[in-house]
């Protein structure tokens, strides 16, 4: 137990610390996913087959390739192409991102493929009528997306990004790879210099399924919330 | 673009393709056994027995399987008295260290797959087996076990594809396998993109042909 103790002699505010790291990243990572769902869910419904591929690209790619790939890709890549950009622009000093941006938006991008495919599903399996009623009704666009697709179909998400966000914090834990300090890379840290691996993967475990518990917890309450009048 | 380092890299990352597959199937045959076994315990009226069976399924899904590798293949090892005996054998070694955690990983899947199955067989199909006086055991082995194999195809077809992206991780472990000899190349030439795109492709083949042998499969034992 001196083992967790806060302060100089023990590893607990360490791995407090190390777990709001990866709720942060989550988080963040999920909000970049949204982002690209955004730009994405889009391509894959239009009428146009040239977006459609390239929608479908997108998915296809990022869910057909490990995860520990696309990280390795934008640890080693990521940098090289933002330089390469800046260059264009008469920049060429060095620059780094940090292992938190990096982190975010490979897992961003990832958690993004499972979100398209979910906002997807959730558009397409909304009544015809509706988008027909907004038409003949004379809503604007703006509108008819805001005040009548998106209520009905947030209902018909929350479950399935339930799901996404549980994978989403399940796989912050690869970037410990890339040298971000969140729970997996501090049990690292404290298991080589303490010799006690068993103790803290272990506890590191017990930290995921603490996180994976509670989120499912607060999920619940929100999907009830949007369920109303079901 | 150097065309000439995604040529060089191709038959590399070739053979670590066979560590890939060999983890993979490694791991689904016997995760299916462990699946099956669970499944079978989580519908158990013991309550013992199924909460054992729920508690299994529950830590190992909700917990990511880079830190069930850690466990078994570094913390495992700090029992004193795993060492001595013959179990270390097998634990010393990170190819069966992965093994273990991707089996008692998929296994955890494979077991909610398998029981939803089981629980969406429809119970007139079983009466119809018991009024024809067929036994028990016949039921379950004849009936309900084919029916729930065909019903969990899709979701299992998902599963495999989503082990067959788990096994990335043995590379964080020493095993040389398609991410690991990609991470290798990509470390040394810093050639990302090139290596991702090899690399990628390899992953993608291996995605799309378990996809459509599902599909195949599917086609084949549907019930119209």
């Amino acid at each position: 137990m001196e083992l967790l103790a806060f302060g100089k002699t023990g590893w607990g505010d360490e791995l407090f610390y190390a777990t709001l790291m990866t709720i942060a990243v989550s988080i963040a990572a999920m909000l970049v996913g949204f982002l690209f769902a955004l730009i994405f869910t889009p391509l894959k419904l239009s009428k146009y087959k040239s977006l459609n591929l390239i929608g479908n690209f997108y998915t296809t790619v990022i869910r057909g390739v490990p995860e520990l790939l696309v990280i390795y890709l934008l640890f080693f890549g990521g940098s090289g192409a933002i330089m390469y950009v800046a260059s264009i622009f008469g920049y060429f000093e060095y620059i780094e991102i940090n292992a938190f941006i990096t982190g975010a938006m490979a897992i961003g991008i990832i958690s993004g493929a499972y979100s398209t495919e979910v906002f997807r599903g959730a558009i397409q399996s909304i009544d015809k009528g509706q988008f027909e009623a907004a038409k003949v009704l004379g809503v604007s666009k703006f509108a008819q997306f805001y005040k009548i697709i998106l209520p009905q179909m947030l209902r018909l998400a929350i479950p399935n990004l339930s799901n996404v966000w549980q994978i989403t914090l399940k796989d912050t834990s690869l970037i410990s790879v890339t040298g971000l300090v969140e729970i997996m890379r501090q049990s690292y840290i404290a298991a080589g210099s303490t010799r006690d691996p068993l103790f803290f993967y272990s506890f590191a475990a017990v930290l995921y399924l603490l996180l994976t518990y509670l989120s499912m917890k607060l999920i619940n309450r929100l999907e009830a919330r949007y369920s109303r009048g079901y | 673009m150097d065309f000439e380092l995604m040529f060089s890299s191709f038959p590399k990352l070739l053979g670590a393709t066979v560590v890939t597959l060999k983890l993979l199937s490694a791991s689904l045959f016997f995760g299916l056994f462990i699946g099956l076994l669970f499944a079978i315990l989580r519908l158990n009226k013991n309550i013992f027995i199924n909460k054992f069976a729920y508690v299994y399924s529950y830590v190992f899904r909700g917990t990511p399987l880079l830190v069930q590798i850690f466990i078994i293949y570094f913390g495992l090892g700090q029992i004193e008295y795993l060492r001595s005996t013959f179990l270390w054998v097998i634990l010393k070694e990170p190819y069966w260290c992965a093994i273990i955690a991707f089996t008692l990983n998929t296994g955890a899947y494979t077991s909610e797959i398998l029981r939803s199955a089981f629980q969406t067989i429809k119970p007139g199909i079983i009466e119809a087996g018991k009024s024809l006086g067929i036994s028990n055991k016949i039921i379950f082995y004849k009936i309900q076990i084919p029916i729930a194999i065909r019903q969990s195809l899709p979701a299992y077809g998902n599963e495999i594809i989503l082990m067959m992206k788990g096994t990335s991780l043995a590379s964080t472990v020493t095993l040389m396998d398609l991410t690991g000899v990609a991470k290798y190349i990509i470390s040394t030439t810093f050639k990302p993109i090139e290596v991702f795109i090899v690399a990628g492709g390899i992953y993608l083949f291996m995605t799309f042909v378990i996809h459509n042998v599902i599909k195949y499969l599917e086609k084949k034992y549907s019930f119209q």
